[in-house]
């Protein structure tokens, strides 16, 4: 038996919207187990800054258990260059709405991905975006979950600057385990060789730059006074040895939003979609099938 | 044209411990608070400014500071309260503000205004800076968003100059900056405005907007002029595309420069000094040195890396007397030697300003001006021909004063005058 006999199908078809404020973006779509039926619910799934980082167990994991998975490729993740036309919070939030439209996740019962509801995730900074789209349009979203947010700040507990890091230094601030931290950042790069070092540069330039947008220098754009507006049930998954966005922030979000429940999960940093996806999958998928 | 020398301060906090490099983290953006010396710096701020009037008596073209924020070799986060001293107490001298970072000034009008202000109390002396900022400064220490950090900077450069050239109020809708009404008041002497000169560290976009704008573009840079050879390569490669004048006006360098009676007079003079700025000034935590959207993708691509390796961190640990010196970071020696070295620098790279930085580190007052003394007057008559008469557009890029400006030779006794005869009743 070769290794391609035992390689899994693409868990996902990507296709690629052009937004009406014309951004291009790559869309990951994850077929649900089972097929589309009339009442298949659509998970609306936002990335954190480091952008999907392969296999994505968690968005094939909610897949397998029967919800429909959009994930779009955030600008600047992606080789589109069209970062260069969001700016801000409102830009970032509108753009993620812009991309729901697009996908036909807001087209009435039985016409669209989303006739059994429309759910949001995000991660980290896509935590961020899907809470502030919530808050823009709470009358669209059935339920949320979100995976240690960032857009607060709490003075008690300053998040570290991940602006002033050298790469060398993310995984132990990401990652409960940094050897595994590393592993998944790097995907094992030599950063001696000139080229691959420049890739690198030129990626993190792009897709900090743009995360800086919404997350420099303080990660807080004020959603705290919009957060009444986010009346749907909310999940808030957290990983027990966050460095970034220590635990303190889960109590802080459950307190800001009118319906949110917290869980928090053992063995893992700020990258819990990638420490830990199993429980991930399993407090998400309770949660969104209600 | 000749070559104009400008005498630059950094204005370094002096007083750094020996184990500054080991046991700190950054002399920028995070330094440690308990460094500074308030009255300490009472004494400090006046001999920094007395030694930049001093420059102005010995003959130097130009007088120049410049803008850095919570950094111990730079405590002038505004230097046109240096540069408004400066106006009032010299007569000859370009005031050189090299620069205010524009996009820092909320609104960047004030800048427009301070400049104008400057402008009028040095007679029409003013070199008007505008750099894109440092990351330690704009980003870190000043909060702006390194992504759109450059937009916002040309977006400030059109207001400040819209405000300095348009006769009539009007109203600026910027992305940034919103202002309903914009009268700049003062206006400047300098018309149609001072010239402009664009500090540059390496960003290509840069070179660009200084062509399209008639600016000097400036290479400040601690590394020589060795180093910065090929950057300013670039730079000319890029004027004779863009088919402009190759007038030395259009550029200028930083060197730092040591004049001594004898090349061994220099080393034992200043080598500690030296390696004070180096080893100590120079220690900044390198993840403040390049967040990720400050640089455009253009300059990654263009440019080296190595600074953003783990093993290169330490470079300048190692660096010695010697290195400095035969690297170009430090044009040192007798005046013979200085003037040799300077000749080389000024034509390899081809520049019209030196922004001649004679004051580093922890040097004491009495060696500052024993080398900017011989300099001036053994080194530099013999550099200012260099180029001779052949660019006749090189002084587009230099102030043009008032003749008859107020000079403080005439007004500093006249300020403190008692009133001659008794006034009249008030009424």
């Amino acid at each position: 038996m070769t290794a391609t006999d035992t390689a899994p199908a693409p868990a996902f078809e990507e296709v690629v919207v052009t937004t009406r404020r014309g951004v291009t973006a790559p869309v990951r779509v994850y077929e649900p187990a089972g097929g589309i039926s009339g009442d298949t619910a659509t998970v609306l799934a936002l990335h954190g800054a480091g952008g999907w980082l392969g296999d994505e167990a968690v968005l094939a994991g909610l897949a397998a258990a029967g919800l429909g998975v959009v994930a779009p490729v955030w600008p600047a993740w992606s080789e589109h260059t069209d970062e260069d036309r969001l700016s801000d919070m409102q830009d970032f939030a509108l753009h993620g709405w812009d991309v729901a439209t697009e996908m036909g996740l807001l087209e009435g019962a039985g016409n669209g991905a989303a006739s059994g509801g429309l759910h949001l995730m995000g991660h980290s900074m896509g935590g961020m975006i899907a809470a502030e789209m919530a808050a823009l349009a709470p009358q669209s979203v059935a339920r949320m979950a979100l995976l240690c947010p960032a857009g607060m700040w709490l003075g008690d507990h300053p998040i570290p600057d991940i602006f002033a890091m050298l790469p060398y230094q993310l995984a132990e601030v990401l990652f409960a385990d940094p050897d595994v931290g590393e592993e998944v950042l790097t995907g094992g790069a030599d950063f001696s060789d000139n080229e691959t070092l420049t890739r690198f540069m030129v990626a993190r330039a792009r897709q900090q730059g743009m995360a800086g947008k919404i997350l420099f220098p303080i990660p807080n754009r004020r959603f705290s006074e919009r957060a009444y507006r986010v009346t749907v049930p909310t999940l808030l998954v957290w990983g027990r040895q966050d460095r970034l966005i220590p635990p303190a922030y889960a109590d802080a979000w459950q307190a800001a939003l009118p319906d949110a429940t917290v869980e928090l999960v053992d063995g893992a940093g700020h990258m819990l979609p990638y420490e830990q996806s199993a429980a991930v999958v399993a407090a998400v998928t309770t949660h969104l099938q209600g | 044209m000749t070559v104009k020398f400008c005498w630059f301060n950094l204005m370094p906090w002096p007083d750094l411990p020996d184990d500054f490099k080991t046991e700190h983290r950054s002399v920028w953006v995070d330094i440690d608070g308990s460094l500074f010396d308030p009255e300490r710096a009472n004494g400090i701020y006046h001999e920094y400014m007395d030694q930049l009037e001093f420059a102005d008596e010995l003959g130097y073209d130009g007088i120049g500071v410049n803008e850095h924020h919570q950094n111990g070799y730079g405590i002038m986060p505004s230097p046109n309260i240096i540069a408004a001293g400066l106006a009032r107490r010299t007569s000859q001298a370009a005031i050189c503000v090299i620069g205010n970072s524009i996009a820092l000034y909320n609104p960047p009008h004030r800048v427009a205004e301070e400049f104008a202000m400057l402008d009028c109390i040095s007679g029409g002396r003013l070199v008007a800076g505008f750099p894109v900022g440092t990351p330690m400064d704009t980003n870190f220490t000043y909060g702006q968003i390194p992504a759109l950090t450059r937009e916002k900077y040309y977006e400030a450069h059109d207001l400040i100059m819209e405000a300095w050239t348009n006769p009539d109020v009007f109203a600026f809708d910027g992305k940034y900056t919103q202002l309903r009404y914009v009268n700049c008041w003062p206006k400047p002497i300098q018309q149609p405005h001072p010239p402009i000169y664009i500090p540059g560290g390496g960003s290509i976009e840069t070179w660009d907007f200084c062509l399209e704008n008639n600016y000097n573009y400036s290479y400040l840079s601690f590394n020589g002029y060795l180093a910065g050879q090929t950057l300013m390569d670039g730079y000319w490669n890029r004027v004779s595309e863009l088919d402009k004048s190759m007038s030395p006006g259009r550029a200028g360098f930083a060197q730092i420069i040591c004049t001594a009676a004898t090349d061994a007079e220099a080393e034992e003079l200043y080598s500690e000094h030296m390696l004070y700025f180096f080893n100590r000034c120079l220690h900044v935590f390198p993840g403040f040195a390049d967040p990720p959207g400050y640089r455009t993708v253009k300059t990654i691509q263009a440019g080296k890396l190595d600074q953003f390796r783990k093993e290169n961190q330490e470079l300048f640990k190692r660096l010695t007397w010697k290195d400095l010196v035969e690297g170009g970071y430090v044009i040192a020696g007798s005046p013979d030697t200085v003037r040799e070295r300077m000749e080389d620098m000024i034509k390899r790279l081809r520049v019209g300003t030196v922004f001649c930085l004679l004051h580093m580190g922890n040097m004491p007052d009495w060696k500052t001006r024993y080398s900017s003394q011989l300099f001036a007057e053994k080194v530099m008559p013999g550099l200012r021909g260099i180029w001779g008469d052949e660019f006749a557009d090189a002084d587009d890029w230099w102030c043009n004063p008032m003749d008859d400006r107020v000079r403080p030779e005439n007004t500093m006794a006249d300020a403190r005058r008692y009133p001659e005869a008794p006034r009249g009743p008030v009424a």
